[in-house]
């Protein structure tokens, strides 16, 4: 009687020990907390520093242009007399927003993509082709391209880097399925009659969510690079909403007499993507498949 | 070794087929009419008609989709509306820019980031290998063409050591010159992707290192630069050149955006110009020209791979 009753509790003891443990070493893990450190900062930054300041991100005072960095303007302004600390802060609230949501989108859809094609064994050929070909193109100019059809807008920069990243989240999801369904459990589970969609759902996901979240933070951080590069390029959100990528691209005609314009914002980008790359790094070392309980 | 290069190419078929297919959807979902585009602002609509006929744009969506997979198979890559060029010569006036800052960078970044990730990994722990890993980390973080307007403003313009933009061709103006146009962009270019391979070559070289054959070597008395420089580093030389394709075409996709930063006239500049300019069949034809480029760097990347390692056996 006490058996049956300890033998379901048993692995769920074992998996609370390892969430615990993975949350303990996270905590101890130096470079997760300065990138959590970082990336916290800016998001406090970006969504309550606006609320804090209480300027207007397009407010132009044409008398106040191209002001050094000073007690009143700590990061100067624009060719436009904008304040460009404030134009920095919200600039933040556009240039994560995408950041995130660029992650989750192509989290999505990769974590469809990949785990169709390795647990259907059938449909991998076609579906890894298809990846491989998107590959193939380095994703800027993927998302040059789709960017370029779906128009100058916030929401088709997400959905273009999205699709850049989509090849790469749907691997390492497809990697853990293809481990995944060969253990024993998966085998036992489909002999007591569960269905596919139950073993992907119970079985096969929850297992791919370490190394996925791994590489969303990574992919976090690049999309966090390529909006910028995209602004710059002239196919980013357009102004005068600021986001880091077109403040950079709009100062870069008065780089020499007003550096600050430009350099303010790259030093966000730059921050943003070191936090998330720590954080990463951080993941990596801890949700690594491979974890092992010690006593 | 000529049975799978055979057999690559002909896996690279279906592949290539697919990135055609879909550079012709993309092109057919940007908004706007390309028969309005050439007819300019004050053609009458008969004029329109008459070029969206002579264009083929008129007919059916499948047939206009074969017709241009065929027109592929027989080397037409169509002709830019804009430049007054086939396709194909204006990515070929354009190729040597690209290919030498794509070059000059892979040779920039392959000894450092190896030579970097191989002293982190020797070092492990100590304080080289922290200032290492932050000088990767803060590479692969930073934006190269935030840095390169940065740069241009201290080597160029405050300095005035680099040209702050433009290119000077090989042949026409010397090595001399070609090698400053092209220094600086080449160098921010390399960053990124020395980080990246920084941060490859010292977790592959961890991995060798604590084999035990690199105890046996040492064991034996082999002397440690030989251990870590052949009997380490060869093994971590796999991982190093399956990250090189991937470095290759990071480089690729990075010259899009440096081109613009320094005015290097490369095919990068070309794809921004068409996209901003709607000139639907150059765009179609460099994205297409680039899928082909990457699928034939990764069947060059499996070739060394294979030399590299003799243990990958294709079969």
């Amino acid at each position: 009687m006490t058996d049956l009753a300890l033998s379901p509790n048993r692995p769920l003891e074992l998996a609370e020990r390892r969430r615990f443990l993975a949350l303990r070493k996270l905590a101890a893990h130096r470079s997760f907390k300065i990138g959590l450190l970082i990336v916290s900062v800016l998001v406090l930054a970006a969504f309550i520093g606006p609320w804090l300041t209480g300027i207007d991100p397009t407010s132009m005072r044409i008398r106040n242009k191209f002001k050094p960095p000073s007690d009143q303007f700590l990061m100067g302004t624009d060719n436009y007399g904008r304040d460009v600390l404030t134009r920095v802060l919200y600039g933040g609230q556009l240039s994560l927003g995408i950041g995130f949501f660029v992650a989750i989108l192509s989290g999505m859809a990769g974590t469809i993509v990949g785990v169709v094609a390795g647990h259907f064994r059938a449909l991998d050929a076609y579906l890894m082709r298809v990846m491989d070909a998107l590959l193939a193109f380095p994703a800027i100019l993927v998302a040059i391209g789709i960017g370029a059809a779906l128009g100058p807008q916030a929401t088709s920069i997400v959905i273009a880097l999205a699709v850049a990243y989509v090849p790469r989240t749907a691997r390492v999801v497809r990697a853990s399925t293809l481990v995944i369904r060969e253990m024993e459990y998966i085998e036992a589970a489909r002999v007591s009659g569960a269905s596919n969609l139950r073993i992907i759902v119970k079985h096969i996901l929850p297992n791919c969510l370490g190394p996925l979240t791994v590489q969303l933070t990574f992919v976090f951080a690049y999309a966090i690079l390529a909006e910028a590069a995209l602004s710059f390029l002239g196919i980013g959100p357009p102004p005068p909403a600021p986001s880091w990528g077109n403040i950079i691209a709009e100062g870069r005609d008065h780089a020499v007499e007003a550096w600050w314009i430009m350099l303010f914002p790259g030093i966000a980008i730059s921050l943003a993507a070191l936090g998330m790359n720590l954080l990463g790094d951080g993941l990596r070392d801890v949700l690594d498949p491979r974890l092992k309980i010690e006593s | 070794m000529l049975r799978i290069v055979v057999i690559r190419l002909i896996q690279a078929i279906p592949v290539l087929l697919l990135i055609a297919v879909m550079a012709f959807i993309l092109m057919h979902l940007i908004p706007g009419d390309p028969a309005v585009v050439i007819a300019g602002a004050d053609a009458g609509p008969a004029a329109v008609e008459r070029i969206r006929h002579e264009l083929g744009l008129d007919r059916p969506i499948l047939e206009q989709l074969l017709n241009w997979l065929v027109n592929l198979g027989t080397g037409d890559f169509g002709r830019s509306l804009v430049l007054n060029q086939t396709v194909l010569s204006a990515v070929g006036e354009r190729l040597p820019v690209t290919m030498s800052l794509a070059m000059l960078s892979l040779a920039i970044t392959l000894p450092i980031g190896v030579f970097l990730g191989i002293l982190a990994a020797y070092f492990r722990g100590s304080w080289i290998d922290a200032a290492v890993m932050t000088l990767a980390l803060v590479g692969v973080s930073v934006p190269a063409f935030w840095i390169g307007i940065l740069s241009v403003i201290l080597f160029s313009v405050t300095l005035g050591w680099f040209p702050s933009a433009g290119y000077a061709p090989l042949l026409a103006d010397g090595p001399g010159a070609w090698l400053s146009s092209l220094i600086q962009p080449a160098f921010i270019l390399s960053l990124f992707q020395i980080g990246f391979l920084a941060r490859m070559t010292r977790s592959g070289m961890l991995d060798v290192l604590d084999q035990d054959f690199i105890r046996t070597a040492r064991a034996k008395g082999v002397s440690e630069w030989r251990t870590v420089g052949r009997h380490a580093f060869r093994n971590a030389l796999v991982g190093v050149v399956t990250v090189a394709g991937i470095i290759l075409s990071l480089l690729i996709g990075g010259s899009v955006v440096i081109e613009q930063v320094f005015a290097l006239p490369g095919i990068g500049r070309l794809v921004v110009q068409a996209i901003l300019a709607r000139d639907y069949p150059l765009i179609q034809g460099t994205m297409l020209l680039f899928g082909f480029a990457f699928v034939v760097i990764n069947i060059c990347v499996d070739l060394i791979y294979l030399w590299v390692d003799p243990r990958v056996r294709y079969d």
